[in-house]
């Protein structure tokens, strides 16, 4: 069934005259689910299957505008099972790659290279070290978020749980879910874990 | 045969202001398809704008100069109803001239 | 690099994410914009969809000039700004371009898809020459079309109408899509354009349900991509959107594109149109 803010913001902006016939939620759905079938195609790296919902996504969706505590609730305790930490143990990498990870915008689009290694995108959205002026607005500022934090066992865990998968922490989160989604490979993952909580990064200084 | 200019020319106080817009590619040749190949060059070398039979403007381009180029400039003599003619020609040898008449201001 | 985007940014600004120190350099950036204005080489564009809607081509060496868009066969004036909207004769709401491609195939006997090809001008950037619809130095006469009737509605009201079941059911689609998140970075139109006063990097992002900034987004476009040296109407919007949302391609004049313009056409509903512009 879906949730009544969807209902209230297709209600906002169409009644005009006649409304009376509005269409009915399940004709929307299906007009929906035809276009998502025929209005688009594979192409390079990007396949339609893509189109297909995870559990998150389609919760997501359909709640969005206002998420119901138990809906949010249970999407972050399933997100939080899905993160994998390295092996190794180490959580930690090179700061100086972590920059240009953050950097690079690259990845999954039918542009790119299949092979070619995908960036973080971090600044498109977040603020990190200061000497970059070119960041966005989309995530909260970064700058100094070791310095702030520390760089413990548990904030490391945190920081590397965060960017694998953001909604375990914030359901729906706009923040993409790069290690569950396979975006970025674990060892990306450390060294932007190091370019935010290594005190010699950039974001800390 | 290349796509016309857009000239505006203008009094502005004693002086004539001209505004022209070129339809031109100007392909740098440093570009590469999706192949590798290099996208061949093609871009305007000169700019002459002529008023009563002199020269007014004389300009020498290259690549970078962007595409679609605009030329804004202003040059005394002129007067409304006058002409002022625009010529440009590329590393093709391809030309085109096009002219406007100066209004008042 | 940094000061282009800066220019960039400010160039696209809609809302003042700027300290008041950065206020005289907009004020120097808006003279330099109303200078670009003149400048628009879109006007090229518009010089040429004005010949292409009179010039006789196709199979049928028919003109555009019976095309109905909206207000009547061959009435441009004023089209743009009331579309998309339902048609009787395809019993389907459309866009301007999917109406574009309607009226090359009844009316110039055009193949539906050589009507489609070559929808965006390109001119051999490597991400536009493997399109199948675009290639090295080939121009769009579809893009010339679109660029010359927009200007047709400049400065009139954004007024899609909203009357026909079709209309409000495309509209309501269109707004799932708006919300729909998928792909390998769980992006939805939503993640970029769900809150006021955000940007990515320095490019200011419309919040689209806010009235204000949907108007002053939907009414600049088409516009001329200044780095992209191209005229790019909102089918191009779109798709570009989708792409770089990870999705897979939209599919040009698709029924899921026309159902996102209509959606946002309505958000923006009251506005003005100062199409074609002219942007980073």
């Amino acid at each position: 069934m879906p949730s009544k803010t969807i209902l209230a913001l297709a209600l906002s902006g169409i009644c005009v005259a006649g409304c009376a016939t509005r269409p009915s939620d399940s004709e929307t759905e299906r007009t929906v689910a035809e276009m998502i079938k025929t209005s688009f195609r594979t192409r390079g790296q990007a396949t339609v299957a893509r189109l297909s919902q995870d559990d998150a996504q389609a919760l997501c969706s359909k709640h969005a505008g206002e998420l119901p505590k138990g809906v949010s609730d249970g999407i972050e305790k399933a997100q939080q099972a899905t993160i994998r930490y390295p092996s190794s143990g180490k959580l930690m990498g090179d700061w100086r790659e972590g920059e240009r990870i953050a950097q690079s915008g690259v990845g999954k689009q039918f542009t790119d290279a299949p092979n070619r290694p995908a960036g973080g995108s971090c600044y498109n959205c977040h603020q990190l070290s200061k000497q970059e002026l070119s960041f966005g607005t989309i995530g909260p500022s970064l700058y100094q978020f070791g310095k702030q934090r520390g760089a413990s066992e548990a904030i490391q865990k945190y920081t590397y749980g965060k960017i694998y998968n953001a909604e375990a922490f914030s359901a729906c989160s706009n923040m993409p879910r790069f290690g569950h989604n396979g975006v970025l490979t674990e060892e990306q993952i450390t060294h932007l874990v190091a370019l935010l909580l290594d005190p010699d990064s950039p974001v800390n200084r | 045969m290349a796509d016309p200019m857009r000239i505006r020319a203008n009094m502005t106080g004693d002086k004539v202001e001209v505004k022209v817009l070129m339809a031109h590619e100007m392909e740098t040749g440093l570009r590469k398809d999706a192949s590798g190949n290099a996208i061949p060059a093609h871009f305007i070398r000169n700019v002459t704008v002529t008023h009563g039979g002199k020269t007014v403007l004389s300009a020498q381009w290259g690549t970078s100069v962007s595409r679609n180029p605009f030329l804004h400039f202003r040059f005394k003599g002129g007067k409304p109803g006058e002409k002022v003619t625009i010529t440009w020609l590329d590393n093709r040898g391809e030309k085109r001239t096009d002219e406007a008449v100066i209004a008042g201001g | 690099m940094g000061i282009q985007r800066v220019l960039a940014g400010v160039l696209a600004a809609t809302l003042p994410c700027f300290s008041p120190a950065q206020q005289d350099t907009l004020k120097e950036i808006e003279r330099y914009r109303q200078l670009l204005q003149e400048s628009n080489p879109a006007e090229l564009y518009e010089a040429r969809g004005a010949e292409h809607w009179t010039r006789k081509r196709g199979p049928k060496s028919s003109s555009l000039e019976r095309c109905d868009l909206g207000l009547g066969p061959g009435v441009v004036k004023g089209a743009y700004a009331r579309l998309p909207r339902y048609f009787a004769d395809t019993d389907r709401v459309q866009d301007l371009e999917s109406r574009l491609v309607t009226c090359m195939v009844a009316l110039q006997g055009f193949a539906p898809e050589e009507a489609r090809r070559n929808p965006f001008s390109g001119t051999g950037a490597p991400m536009i020459t493997t399109d199948p619809f675009s290639g090295v130095g080939q121009r769009s006469v579809m893009t010339d079309l679109v660029a010359w009737i927009a200007s047709e509605s400049r400065g009139m009201t954004i007024a899609p109408p909203m009357s026909h079941p079709k209309e409000r059911l495309a509209y309501q689609a269109g707004e799932r899509l708006f919300y729909f998140r998928a792909g390998p970075y769980d992006f939805g139109c939503i993640t970029c354009h769900g809150e006021e006063g955000k940007r990515i990097r320095l490019q200011n992002l419309p919040k689209m349900t806010n009235a204000k900034d949907a108007q002053r987004a939907f009414g600049t476009w088409p516009a001329y991509r200044v780095s992209e040296g191209e005229l790019r109407s909102m089918q191009w919007r779109m798709w570009e959107c989708i792409r770089q949302m990870r999705f897979p391609e939209l599919e040009f004049a698709s029924d899921a594109s026309i159902a996102l313009i209509v959606f946002l056409a309505n958000r923006a509903e009251g506005g003005t149109f100062d199409a074609p512009a002219i942007k980073r």
